[in-house]
């Protein structure tokens, strides 16, 4: 079949399954835009209004469904606008092909109008980048750019493609990748090391479980539970591991990190074995690692050998996916309850409960709280939506009070910290799984980064629920100017618009609640509305997010307050 | 941990964009490259980094780990200088006169062993293989007399053990 270039990029994302991908046009990627046009019918193409937006939808829809997220620009700005979402991807993980054009292949390096050498500028942030420069290469590089996106530790993919290659023609023909030769997506299962964890595991007298998002991407989620139950394991979680096990599992003792929980946190340091479970041990989880888990065994089940003693030195690594060696350990280890050992995390969660649970959730202030508004949600949704929370206190408050009932349930920027993440996230996350309720808990701050995204909702139409938590600061900066900077609130006090008339003008239905008696109501009318729904929560100004570990602390030297 | 010198070997596809993803991940870590070499390799279509460094085995352990998963590096060992047969090549170029008015360099030139590459009216270029010490030792005994050009290449070296790609490329292409 001879087609164009342009085509045969089409072509072969239909032959990877995509129907959706999120993007923005312009000069160089034009042909692209204009096969688009052609196959409208087959492969949706939602316009966002910033490339950034794109990134981050693909990253929403890739995060609650599991398969790749696709987004597409132009040469120049456009493709320096997905940077960030591509960073985001990388650092947490996320399934992405991003394809940008670049000017003709008889211009690059000239400095031509809309160049930028994006495959020198990515490189640092992506697992893989190609340039393709003819238009015979493109079925194979697309291939193997959705092979490497999604296999192994998966990761984000950048293909530039040069305006020639778009218009030339070639021969087209599609076969999937599914080997490179000098790329091993994950270690295979070596039994010895399965056997060593469970000899370890078996004689614990304090074993203690943090799962992380290696769960949720290895679709292990299954045979975490089982090993959780038969092991009865405390077992804790990160922020993107969150939702890989129901939140109200007997067995789920909260999450580990910097506002994690108190239990879990201190116990690290007096747990006898550490189960690490696809996770990487990221420093706002560990604090300081002069001091973390020092007598505790590592155990260290990992698909990227390069985590591996990066940053915590495990006494035994069980490598390979995570969903293979959990199922090959069950039958190794020991039926146990573990009870007086349980017992150790309800009395620091009680602890938890008197000095900060209590507190948020009921708060004897005037200002309503981010907490309860969580809580609040959790009452109408029952746990069954998707929470898409941006970066911040919000987040954390997000992160500590939702309730969940299934896995990709929990989507936040957790490694970058991107501000903007959730509204273009949420929107992705929406389209993937338009039978789930999905709710973004955005800052007042974070929103206005991505704001112009409203523009997408409204004309998709894609009925989101958007809830902005205003403290009319940029919450977390100020927190820690409040705790480490004696007060000085340099920069983080915002003037901030009119919320409601901005969501109308994008004709988005919009509430704006100031009274805690007034939130159910809104909070029940936003779950029941069948379209987009944006709802303004004015919170207490100077709330601060707690338990806190400090950087530099250790994690048994969590603050309560 | 203290700070030792570091050879890595890097076995990787032939691809254009690999050297710049490889120097990142040292550039990130403020990791100085001390010298870098790339050829071909003992395998047909292959290419082999020769990286030296001065860091601490922890980081040489994460970073090795860290190319080793770039796509295209099929694998990436370190070793220490004990582990490692190396060498590097210099060339001089020296003013032709110096020959005759300065007798001792015609002496010095036979001590170090190195090679006469080619002799013409105005200089004479001279080369020199070996171990970073004596090229400096040369380098250090002609300075006087002047140097009119010199150059030295990076570190090139194998390993006393086995590095098994031959093995491992045709178990991944199995």
């Amino acid at each position: 079949m001879r087609i164009s270039g342009a085509e045969a990029v089409i072509r072969c994302l239909l032959e990877e399954g995509v129907n959706l991908v999120y993007g923005y046009p312009g000069g160089a990627i034009m042909p692209v835009y204009d096969e688009l046009y052609k196959f409208r019918e087959e492969l949706h193409h939602v316009l966002v209004r910033h490339e950034q937006g794109a990134t981050h939808a693909a990253q929403g829809f890739a995060r609650a469904t599991g398969k790749v997220g696709v987004a597409i620009a132009t040469s120049g700005p456009g493709a320096t606008n997905l940077v960030t979402g591509i960073a985001d991807a990388q650092i947490d993980s996320t399934p992405m092909v991003c394809i940008t054009g670049q000017v003709g292949k008889h211009l690059l390096g000239s400095d031509a109008f809309q160049e930028t050498d994006i495959i020198s500028i990515s490189t640092p942030v992506t697992k893989w980048n190609y340039q393709i420069t003819e238009a015979h290469e493109i079925p194979e590089i697309m291939a193997k750019a959705f092979y490497i996106a999604k296999s192994g530790r998966p990761g984000p993919v950048l293909i530039d493609i040069t305006k020639n290659a778009q218009f030339d023609e070639l021969d087209f023909s599609y076969k999937k990748c599914n080997s490179i030769r000098s790329y091993v997506p994950k270690p295979s299962l070596k039994i010895d090391q399965v056997k060593a964890a469970a000899e370890i595991i078996n004689s614990a007298k304090k074993p203690m479980i943090v799962f992380g998002q290696g769960i949720i991407l290895g679709e292990a989620e299954a045979e975490l539970k089982a090993f959780v139950e038969k092991t009865g394991i405390p077992a804790a979680w990160t922020v993107l591991g969150l939702s890989a096990m129901p939140t109200d599992h007997p067995l789920n003792v909260g999450m580990v990190g910097m506002h994690g929980n108190y239990g879990p946190n201190v116990l690290t340091n007096e747990c006898d074995v550490l189960i690490a479970l696809g996770m990487r041990f990221d420093d706002r989880v560990t604090g300081n690692l002069a001091t973390y888990a020092k007598q505790a065994k590592v155990i260290h089940f990992e698909i990227d050998p390069a985590e591996v003693d990066k940053n915590v030195k495990a006494d035994v690594a069980v490598l390979g996916d995570v969903k293979e060696t959990l199922a090959a350990i069950l039958s190794l280890v020991d039926a146990k309850t573990h009870e007086s050992w349980h017992n150790e995390f309800k009395e620091k969660y009680n602890i938890e409960l008197e000095a900060v649970i209590n507190d948020e959730l009921q708060p004897k202030k005037e200002g309503i709280s981010m907490g309860e508004t969580i809580e609040m949600i959790n009452k109408h949704s029952k746990g069954d939506a998707i929470m898409v929370s941006d970066v911040g206190q919000h987040q954390m408050f997000t992160c500590r009070y939702s309730k969940f009932n299934s896995t990709k349930s929990n989507i936040t920027s957790g490694g970058l910290g991107t501000m903007g993440f959730a509204l273009p996230a949420a929107i992705g996350a929406k389209m993937g799984r338009p039978d789930r309720e999905v709710v973004a808990i955005i800052g007042d701050g974070g929103f206005q980064m991505t704001i112009q995204e409203l523009g997408t909702i409204f004309q998709t139409q894609v009925p989101v629920k958007i809830v902005v938590l205003n403290n009319e600061f940029l919450g977390m900066v100020r927190q820690w100017q409040q705790l480490f900077f004696d007060k000085r609130y340099a920069s983080t006090e915002m003037i901030n618009p009119n919320f409601i008339a901005i969501a109308e003008g994008y004709y988005i239905k919009a509430k704006k609640v100031t009274k805690r008696e007034d939130l159910d109501a809104a909070v029940a009318e936003m779950m029941a509305s069948k379209e987009s729904y944006f709802l303004e929560v004015l919170v207490e100004k100077e709330n601060n997010v707690f338990p806190m570990i400090p950087t530099g602390a250790s994690v048994s030297d969590i603050r309560l307050r | 941990m203290e700070n030792k010198t570091f050879t890595i070997s890097v076995y990787s596809e032939n691809n254009v964009g690999l050297l710049n993803r490889i120097s990142v991940i040292f550039l990130k870590r403020h990791i100085n490259i001390l010298s870098l070499n790339v050829s071909e390799s003992e395998i047909e279509n292959v290419s082999r980094f020769v990286i030296v460094v001065n860091t601490t085995e922890k980081w040489v352990k994460n970073i090795v780990g860290q190319i080793e998963k770039q796509i295209e590096v099929i694998k990436a060992f370190y070793h220490v200088d004990e582990e490692t047969i190396f060498l590097e090549s210099a060339i001089f170029k020296i003013n032709s006169s110096l020959l005759f008015d300065e007798r001792q360099i015609q002496n010095i030139i036979k001590e170090s062993h190195s090679e006469m590459v080619t002799v013409s009216r105005d200089f004479f270029v001279i080369s020199k293989t070996g171990r970073r010490s004596e090229i400096d030792e040369l380098h250090a005994k002609l300075k006087p007399f002047g140097i009119m050009q010199f150059v030295r290449s990076g570190r090139i070296s194998v390993s006393k053990e086995k590095m098994e790609i031959t093995s491992l490329l045709e178990e991944l292409q199995s």
